[in-house]
Formats: structure tokens, C-alpha cells, sequence
């Protein structure tokens, strides 16, 4: 008879395990689906301004590879490689590296490099560099981002891929050299990866989408 | 026992979570860089204090005391995923600007507090106006420090509400200061820290002329009896 309060509170705790976790799997089956198109639209929203939506007519959100380069990419992880055609002609690969060496731990990039090995653009996706200093490498706070537009190893030469501090073209930002140090360097490293591999890109099939 | 009347001023000011009892403070202060941000998690969590507070309410007489604890954890853990499920589905924007303090809401220890110390003793309408109230102080505590913090330190206020509002309240930042260069000690964690202090140290300067007349506060106790 002790044994009767612990298997009462042990069904109850039980009881509620699965009630919980019930609720929250039905919510999940709800909402799974959207939050998948809110990702998917945010991601497609970042990629069409860098390759705008009239020069390539594929689903660059599937035609996706992954890639594995912990020296160049920033990460040992895959870093996901979306393809832009037009007319089955390949127009960009945008990379989603990792820049290591920020301020404050990793930064996010999306880099697009053109056939021709220039840059269509790069963006900030994600990072936690210090609010009001090294913040400006997002579009929305200042133009620095777009200084890389048209860039390429050949121009200015791959010497030159530093902030203005180390010798190269790039500014740094007043009080913060190292987070624009590391961007600099992503993106250099970025254009490296596409000369190593550039074409053999646009041949892969492209993975299961996740 | 206490009535509603009570219990509001206990949440909103007396007992309020922020000022009195200082708990959630890693995402009050972690938050309040800006008034919208501070609005978007005061929500959340005042959401997640009233769901919780009625369901312990709820089952308070179903779960026996030894297993209390684990039980209420689970509500409010389920509550909060919930939420955050919600959130990602339907205020995208606002949820990745505060993604990862949605699930830090679990974690703030005001929720179990109200728990157990409030919503586990007492009938679902009193738990329902505990929630409310405690929500609602938590919440004004959190938009005032990130009025002020996005003031002081961006010249600003109400900048971000199109993550919640919709691409039409982009119009809605207010530049108070304009061509202001900005203030970063404010933003940092630092001028979280040295803001939540002042607002402390300001309830305590407003209330204390009422403790020096002890005949003020007999008439106040005699009015909220009423």
C-alpha cells in the first residue's frame, strides 16, 4: 500500500508528459508549414537582392548544393550553395559562408558570385556584433556592404583583400576594425573557393531539398 | 485573502516582477534595446504568465505536491513552445529578432514563481488576474527601460515596429534627436544594468513621502479593502 502515492504521482507526472508534448507536436503539425514558407520567403527575399528576380528563371531556393571547405567557408558544417540559371545557363552561385574571426562569434554572410568570378553582392544574414560600431556591415545601417558590388580576386588583386588598417582598399569603420577585418576576409576567401571550383559547381545535381 | 484590486496593484506595482521582486532579468535586460523589442517579449511572456497561471490554477488540486514542481515546469515549457511556434508562424520578423529569448521565457523565473506561490493556491479567476497583472507590470517595466535605452542611445523611439505592426508602421520611428551620432553606453548591456537602476531608485523615491505618513497608507489599505 506505501507504493500507492508514487505510482499515483508517477502516472500523473506521465499523464502530463504526454499532454504536454502532445500539444505541442499538434502545434508543430499546424504550423510547420508556415514557418517553412516564412524561412523560405525571408531566405528568397536576401537572395533577389543580390541576383535580381528578371536574371535567372529557376527555383534557386531547391537548385541547391551543399559544400564542405572549413578553410575558406568559415565552417566544417555544409555551407549551402544556391544556383541561379536562365535558361539552364548558369548565371550566380550565392554561398552562405561563415565569417569565424567577427567581434562577437560568427557572422552570417551571403556572398553571390557571378559566372565571371565577380561579385553580384553580399548581405549580413545573421550576427552579433556590438549594436552601433561593427552593425554598419548591415545594408539597413549603412552602404558598406555594397562597396563589394563588381569586386573580384582581379579587382582589386587578391594582395589588396584587406580593410585599409592592414594595406588592402576596404574601409574599416571608426572604433571597429575587426568585425569589417573578417568580413573582408570571408568574402576574399569566399572568391578563392569559386576560382578552385567555379564551373564544377553548376554540374552537381542538387541535394534533397531539407 | 487578497481580492482583485489587490492583486493588480501587487502585480503593477507593489510586488512588481522587474522593480520589486527582480526575476526574468536576463531577457529584461538582455532585450531592451528598443521599445518594440521590449514590447514584443513583455507580450510573450505576458501571454505565457496568464496561460500558465490558469492552467496550474486549473490541475492544482489534480497534482499532488511532490511531483508539483516537474509538473508546472512542463506546463509552462509546453506554453512557451507553443508560443514560439505561433510567433514564427505569424510575427516572423519580430520572432527573429527575439528568437532566441522566446525559449529563455521558460527560464524566467517569475513564471514558476507565480506558480507556486500564487496560481497552485488560488481559484482560476484570481490566477487569471495574477497572470494579468504581473504580465502587465513585467511588460511596462520592459518598454519603459527600452523607450529609454532606444532614446538615449539611437535618438529614436519606436524604430523595428513594422516587425510587428507590418510594412506600414515603418513610418511610425519617431527621430527625436535628429543627426544624433548615439550614445552606445546605452545600448551595451552596461546602460541596461544603470537604466533598470534608475527606474528602481525611482519607485523608491515616489513611494517614499507614503511610507513617512503612516496615516496615508492606513487610508490606501482602507481604500483597496473597499
Amino acid at each position: 500500500m506505501r507504493y500507492r502515492p508514487i505510482v499515483i504521482s508517477a502516472v500523473l507526472l506521465f499523464l502530463f508528459a504526454v499532454l504536454g508534448s502532445g500539444l505541442v507536436a499538434f502545434m508543430h503539425d499546424n504550423t510547420a508549414a508556415r514557418i517553412a514558407e516564412n524561412q523560405r520567403r525571408a531566405l528568397l527575399r536576401s537572395l533577389n537582392e543580390l541576383v535580381p528576380r528578371d536574371q535567372y528563371d529557376n527555383d534557386i531556393y531547391t537548385d541547391i548544393i551543399y559544400v564542405r571547405d572549413a578553410e575558406l567557408l568559415g565552417t566544417r558544417d555544409p555551407v549551402p550553395v544556391y544556383r541561379a540559371r536562365l535558361n539552364g545557363w548558369p548565371v550566380a552561385a550565392v554561398f552562405a559562408p561563415l565569417a569565424p574571426d567577427g567581434y562577437n562569434g560568427n557572422i552570417r554572410l551571403l556572398v553571390a558570385v557571378k559566372m565571371d568570378g565577380t561579385l553580384a553582392g553580399v548581405r549580413v544574414l545573421a550576427h552579433r556584433e556590438t549594436p552601433g560600431l561593427g552593425d554598419h556591415i548591415e545594408s539597413e545601417r549603412s552602404d558598406w556592404i555594397l562597396g563589394f558590388n563588381g569586386k573580384s580576386l582581379r579587382h582589386p588583386s587578391v594582395e589588396n583583400w584587406k580593410v585599409k588598417r592592414d594595406g588592402g582598399v576596404f574601409d574599416q569603420f571608426t572604433g571597429a576594425t575587426i568585425t569589417p577585418r573578417a568580413v573582408v576576409a570571408a568574402v576574399k576567401n569566399t572568391l578563392l573557393y569559386y576560382r578552385a571550383h567555379g564551373q564544377s559547381l553548376f554540374e552537381k545535381h542538387p541535394a534533397k531539398a531539407s | 485573502m487578497s481580492n482583485y484590486g489587490t492583486i493588480m496593484r501587487d502585480g503593477l506595482w507593489t510586488n512588481n516582477v522587474g522593480l520589486v521582486q527582480l526575476l526574468g532579468l536576463c531577457p529584461l535586460l538582455a532585450v531592451t534595446g528598443t521599445f518594440i523589442n521590449g514590447l514584443g517579449l513583455g507580450l510573450a511572456t505576458l501571454v505565457t504568465l496568464v496561460a500558465s497561471n490558469v492552467i496550474i490554477s486549473l490541475i492544482r488540486n489534480l497534482v499532488r505536491p511532490e511531483v508539483r514542481i516537474p509538473v508546472f515546469v512542463l506546463v509552462i515549457a509546453s506554453v512557451v513552445t507553443v508560443i514560439e511556434l505561433t510567433m514564427s508562424a505569424y510575427l516572423y520578423g519580430l520572432y527573429k529578432v527575439l528568437g532566441i529569448f522566446i525559449p529563455l521565457i521558460v527560464t524566467n523565473c517569475s513564471i514558476i514563481g507565480r506558480a507556486e506561490a500564487f496560481a497552485s493556491k488560488n481559484n482560476v479567476g484570481r490566477a487569471f488576474v495574477d497572470g494579468l497583472s504581473m504580465g502587465l507590470g513585467f511588460l511596462l517595466v520592459l518598454v519603459t527601460l527600452g523607450g529609454l535605452r532606444e532614446a538615449v542611445g539611437q535618438g529614436t523611439l519606436f524604430s523595428g515596429a513594422h516587425l510587428m505592426f507590418g510594412e506600414a508602421a515603418r513610418t511610425w520611428t519617431l527621430t527625436l534627436i535628429g543627426d544624433y551620432s548615439g550614445f552606445l553606453l546605452a545600448v551595451l548591456p552596461p546602460g541596461a544594468f544603470i537604466g533598470l537602476g534608475l527606474l528602481i531608485a525611482l519607485k523608491n523615491v515616489i513611494e517614499r513621502p507614503a511610507q513617512r505618513r503612516p496615516a496615508a497608507v492606513a487610508l490606501k489599505d482602507a481604500a483597496s479593502a473597499a
